[in-house]
């Protein structure tokens, strides 16, 4: 069964491929026929695999294939390879489906852009390079669709190119993500420095042989890793690409946000896990940056009015909660976590995509407001989605994001200000979700007559979606149901082969401290649902029942709201540290070093042989006679030199 | 006679030939010392080939000959071209290609 991993990238490649090379020659039934049934096909031979693997038995649920051997380099062999394992099936399931949902979506939500093939192009490049992120059975291919992804995101976060808000956040994006990417690769050169392979199987178990536990170089690894995760994971302080990665189609955004891109950083650490849980020092860098980034993106999302702009900065919240897990050497519950926030930040942005087509592109949530009424679909799945990320016992958000909790509490690696981070954030959440769900769905219907008059519940293409991950919002989080409630926690022990971590230890300590063990977790479960319902209640207050307080508490706080609106003024901090002094340093270099030394250096010289020649080319002076004297003479002497020398 | 005896004469015909060249202005007779030189180039061939008792020089001879007629075709094509256009064959005026 191994023989056929090939075929979940290659479908999409296919797509790409048609799609790009007949680009503008094909109409558009057949374009979004082909990219979604390319996207289709992969995830049908996705879930072949998974179940294919779930019969295997359980130590032998690693499958490899290796196509051919793409750098042969001495000790360096890089294989176009593939690897399957439950990790990467989990991760494949979650990039083909909601990747598939997000095709079809989109075949409605871009079915009045005329760059509808463009767009499909490289939304089928962006999968297929996903897949090849989560299947490389080695860092250098990894990182071939970790750049990939990146190319992605710059493309489609500036598909609408013409105007400069996107091309710039695109290019914003690349940039951004540059920076991580190296990180990333100096960490795998300090791989392959010290384990002589880059093979994810070779290097997991060549580690603990090769580094020494909490060594300097197996931290410094981990930190570079890391780095490359910030950047692509939009973690402090490389996050700030994402937020305005909205700039993109909506539908990209959803990509971009819930099944490709952004969980590449978690799937990496949980990849390299071996290496994190052996440098303590790299795992408490990794919590503190997580929470750190929950709670400091949880605040901002509170006083945003853009719909999009919410759910980005919920995304770079909730992408800190997944690191925090990771961070405290639960790997099992950031991908968990991955998987759920996939549901439902797909649903999210698909839902405010939904909004956002009837609106007629108005993304502002001031100009909104009793939408329930008109589009009831979307206002049903986008709660269901709301109370799933809120962490409503029973929905999908719940179960992963109190396993996170738990574990930052709980675990060997965990501390309890890590936990109180976390708890905040949650009720955060709660309350800036509720909050846009009360200022779009409720309320006074702010908007002007002719859009209220074009407002309209979306196609069935989009809605349909939208069914589906609600569905799946609400149940996705019962394959995790924690060992607390008296069930198998199907979703770790699946994960479990693959990551490294305080498993055993912790499974036989959870056995010995059973009591009180499961008594805190209850009573740590009870109090953060107790501070979600509150959170949902004061959104209740301030923005449905009584909008005015929401107004009069911002005139109090009007320092603290400017602070929250301007998003802390990161990008002005940004720009007046790293960016004006990399343009003034490039100017620099323009105008002193490269104009004026090496331009001047090259044409001071060329100067110097057009002075010489001015004195040179008198020689040549048109008369056939001197030439011939000259020439005789020449004679002369070279038969005066033969005869007499 | 010695093969001495040719050859001074071909010698005496190349410097008179070649002196010819130098001062004349007039591009005609500019081209009939060249000729000279020519020629006495091939005295000297035809001399050697006497004197050694082989073929070869003859054979020499017909090629330069041959060589001289059409270079002396293109140059007086050249010399007329030139004259036509600027009524002189003095050379020393006729020095506008230069640096």
């Amino acid at each position: 069964m191994a023989e056929y991993i090939y075929l979940v990238p290659l479908f999409p490649l296919i797509g790409f491929l048609i799609n790009g090379l007949l680009l503008g020659r094909l109409p558009r039934a057949a374009v979004n026929f082909i990219a979604c049934a390319s996207v289709g096909l992969s995830f049908i031979v996705a879930v072949m695999l998974f179940f294919d693997l779930r019969a295997l038995p359980e130590g032998q649920r690693v499958l490899e294939q290796v196509l051919f051997t793409w750098i042969p380099s001495g000790a360096l062999q890089v294989n176009i390879g593939f690897l399957l394992d439950p990790l990467s099936a989990v991760m494949i399931l979650v990039v083909t489906g909601v990747g598939f949902l997000i095709h079809i979506y989109s075949t409605g939500y871009m079915s009045h852009d005329p760059g509808f093939g463009r767009y499909f192009t490289y939304l089928n490049l962006f999968t297929f390079s996903m897949l090849v992120l989560v299947l490389a059975d080695s860092f250098p291919f990894m990182f071939v669709g970790w750049e990939g992804v990146g190319l992605c995101s710059y493309l489609l976060i500036g598909f609408w190119f013409e105007k400069k808000s996107a091309s710039d956040a695109g290019k914003k994006a690349f940039i951004v993500n540059r920076i991580g990417d190296a990180g990333f690769l100096l960490g795998m050169f300090i791989i392959f420095w010290q384990v002589g392979s880059l093979q994810f199987t070779e290097v997991m178990a060549a580690a603990p042989a090769v580094f020494a536990a909490g060594g300097a170089l197996v931290t410094t690894v981990c930190i570079l890793l890391f780095v490359g995760a910030t950047g692509k994971s939009a973690q402090i302080p490389l996050y700030v690409w994402l937020p305005d990665a909205m700039e993109g189609p909506t539908p990209v955004s959803a990509l971009i946000h819930a099944a490709t891109m952004v969980t590449a950083g978690v799937y990496m650490l949980a990849r390299s896990s071996v290496l994190y849980t052996m440098a303590p020092d790299a795992l408490a860098v990794v919590a503190i940056i997580g929470a750190a980034t929950a709670l400091f993106a949880a605040t901002i999302g509170t006083a945003q009015n853009d719909i999009k702009r919410v759910l980005a900065y919920s995304t770079v919240s909730q992408l800190g909660y997944m690191f925090l897990a990771c961070g405290v050497a639960a790997f099992t519950a950031g991908i968990f976590h991955l998987m759920t926030h996939a549901f439902f930040k797909a649903l999210l942005f698909l839902a405010a995509g939904s909004v956002i087509h009837g609106m007629s592109d108005i993304q502002d949530m001031r100009q909104m407001g009793g939408l329930k009424k008109y589009m009831p679909i979307t206002f049903i799945t986008m709660l269901l989605a709301t109370l799933a990320i809120a962490g409503i016992p029973g929905f999908s958000g719940f179960f992963s994001k109190d396993e996170i909790l738990w574990k930052s509490f709980s675990s060997s690696h965990g501390h309890i200000l890590l936990w109180i981070i976390g708890f905040i954030t949650a009720g955060l959440t709660a309350f800036y979700m509720f909050r846009l769900i009360y200022m779009t769905f409720y309320g006074k219907e702010r908007m002007s007559d002719e859009v209220k008059h074009h407002l309209h519940e979306s196609p069935r293409s989009m809605t349909l979606p939208l069914v589906v991950l609600a569905v799946l919002s609400v149940i996705g989080g019962w394959v995790g149901i924690p060992h607390v409630f008296g069930v198998t926690n199907h979703f770790e022990h699946w994960l479990a082969p693959v990551i490294a971590g305080p498993h055993q230890e912790a499974a036989s300590h959870a056995l010995a401290a059973a009591g009180s063990s499961a008594a805190t977790e209850f009573l740590l479960m009870g109090l953060t649902v107790v501070l979600v319902l509150f959170s949902i209640f004061g959104a209740y207050m301030l923005y449905k029942k009584r909008p005015e307080l929401s107004t009069s508490l911002a005139q109090k706080f009007s320092g603290l709201q400017a602070l929250l609106v301007n998003k802390y003024y990161v990008d002005e901090i940004y720009g007046a540290l790293v960016v004006r002094p990399i343009v003034t340093g490039s100017v620099f270099l323009w105008k002193i070093v490269d104009v004026l030394f090496i331009d001047g250096l090259i044409n001071g010289f060329a100067a110097i042989y057009a002075d010489i020649s001015q004195v040179a080319r008198r020689v040549q002076t048109g008369r056939i006679r001197s030439y011939a004297t000259v020439f005789v003479l020449g004679v002369v002497a070279m038969v005066g030199y033969f005869l007499y020398w | 006679m010695p093969v001495s005896a040719f050859l001074v004469l071909a010698g005496v015909l190349f410097a008179i030939g070649a002196v010819g060249v130098l001062i004349s202005r007039n591009i005609i007779v500019l081209f009939m010392c060249v000729e000279l030189m020519l020629n006495s180039a091939n005295l000297a061939l035809i001399a050697f080939s006497r004197a050694l008792h082989v073929v070869d020089g003859h054979a020499f001879v017909f090629l330069v000959l041959t060589v001289a007629a059409a270079e002396v075709a293109v140059g007086l094509a050249m010399v007329i071209t030139i004259f036509r256009n600027r009524e002189t064959i003095n050379i020393d005026r006729i020095s506008i290609l230069k640096w």
